[in-house]
């Protein structure tokens, strides 16, 4: 039970099954020659530069280093949150919704991981809080990215019903009500499922990690265990954050529906 | 009474006009024209430019639901977040005598509230909405192709109803492609041309 170092070697005998997919895109002239090449490219050039920069931020232990990373990290999911939508709300403070929900549901939860239950040496180990993060503003993100979808593109579908009840006299939460519990419920169903799933259908990634890492499986499910727990807890905060933030932008102080603000699809 | 005062709507010219209580006007003019941005904004509905005033009190200095209880936009094409249209009635106990009152008076039977929405017909679905909407009486109506899809009979019904409303001391906006509805019920028009033609500002006076 000891942990097996990869060699340039290993990973170039890895690649040729990458043929296998190139051979698939030609036979069935499928024209993804290119872009599987890119993709290849790129993941290996993403996370050579990633590494490198743990390894610097890791040796420095420095709580600024850490902090920057961070903020890098929140700019990446607040950008491929607004590229993900089909109509996005316009404007910055779309985006300031689509990286500050994650942002802070990841802060809040890495923070109560770092500080409270696993407690390294110093508090803000970059070594911890740094995966931490990153695993919590995945999941956020994939939740905040569902919400928003599903509130403007609820809001597009049921406009005619939605102003028939503000015409009425309700508020923008009151016309709004069915769409934000169903884009709620939209952004909570993925972590419910893994959940559920998670140890029968497949081993989650960083326990798998931890386990070719040559930790006991036990141990490494304990783990586990923490971050779905926390995983569940920062989705919920970001689902939350982001589905009332959503309403808020598509209405107006007056309580009108404002669907001028999203792009055109 | 309802006063508007250089109210913008796209490229028309500023519109101000005013409708005295018990007073029925007719916004007329071609699809495209505006007729419905214009209820929509009086029902503040739309952010836009211009002054409307509510018995002496300006649109934006009443809170927006305080606003549109009183100013009821019903729109051309009714809106259901229920399964049935008694889920849609504000509150179904407070209501319920006026409801029915209002169902007798557009040609509709109490049970029509507890049929699913997707089986009723798009006359009845009309009606019914007029109903929802009157049932807690607003004092300014504005009603934007009221009759589309209804037939001679029920259409006289709403045009009954419009003018009891009218009787009652409400002020009636009325969007209508109906000439003969427009006839009856009508004090004063205003008259939208096509894009680009210069619209003609009606008012009413009090009587």
């Amino acid at each position: 039970m000891s942990y097996i170092p990869l060699q340039l070697p290993d990973l170039a005998l890895a690649a040729l099954l990458l043929i296998a997919n190139g051979v698939v895109s030609i036979w069935f002239r499928l024209g993804l020659e290119r872009s599987l090449a890119i993709a290849a490219l790129r993941m290996m050039l993403q996370l050579s530069v990633v590494a490198l920069a743990l390894r610097t931020i890791f040796a420095l232990n420095s709580p600024l280093w850490t902090v920057a990373l961070a903020l890098v990290m929140t700019a990446a999911a607040a950008f491929e949150i607004v590229s993900r939508q089909e109509r996005r709300i316009q404007g910055p403070v779309a985006f300031a919704l689509g990286a500050g929900a994650p942002f802070f549901a990841g802060l809040v939860a890495t923070l109560f991981a770092t500080a409270i239950v696993i407690g390294p040496d110093p508090w803000y180990a970059p070594r911890y809080v740094l995966p931490l993060f990153g695993m919590m503003l995945g999941n956020a993100l994939s939740g905040t990215s569902l919400v928003l979808d599903s509130v403007t593109s609820g809001a597009v579908r049921d406009r005619v019903a939605i102003e028939a009840r503000i015409a009425l006299g309700a508020s923008r939460f009151e016309a709004l009500d069915a769409i934000l519990r169903r884009a709620l419920t939209t952004g909570l169903m993925p972590i419910v499922t893994a959940m559920a799933t998670t140890g029968i259908v497949a081993l989650p990634g960083m326990m798998t990690g931890q386990i070719l890492a040559g930790i006991d499986p036990v141990s490494a499910a304990k783990y586990q265990v923490m971050i779905m727990f926390l995983i569940a807890g920062s989705t919920g905060m970001a689902v939350v954050a982001a589905g009332i933030g959503a309403v808020l932008l598509i209405t107006d102080e007056r309580h009108r529906l404002r669907l001028d603000r999203l792009s055109r699809s | 009474m309802l006063r508007v005062e250089h109210l913008r709507i796209g490229l028309l010219p500023p519109l101000s006009f005013a409708v005295a209580n018990g007073e029925c006007l007719a916004v007329e003019g071609p699809s495209g024209s505006g007729k419905t941005r214009i209820l929509r904004a009086i029902a503040d509905l739309d952010p836009v430019d211009g002054q409307i005033f509510l018995d002496g009190a300006e649109r934006g200095e009443t809170p927006a639901q305080s606003w549109r209880r009183a100013v009821r936009y019903v729109a051309a094409e009714p809106g259901w977040w229920a399964d049935t249209p008694r889920a849609t009635l504000a509150d179904p106990a407070e209501s319920g005598a006026r409801v029915a009152r209002l169902l007798s008076a557009v040609g509709l039977s109490e049970e029509t509230l507890d049929r699913p929405v997707s089986q009723l017909s798009t006359g009845e679905r009309l009606r019914l909405a007029l109903v929802r909407a009157l049932a807690d009486e607003p004092s300014v109506i504005l009603l934007d192709e009221p009759t589309g899809a209804l037939d001679v009979g029920a259409t006289a019904l709403i045009a009954e109803l419009i003018r009891f409303q009218l009787l009652a001391g409400r002020c009636v906006l009325l969007a209508s492609h109906d000439r003969a509805l427009v006839a009856r019920l009508a004090h004063a028009r205003l008259q939208l041309g096509p894009p680009q033609a210069s619209p003609v500002n009606g008012r009413t006076l009090p009587p």
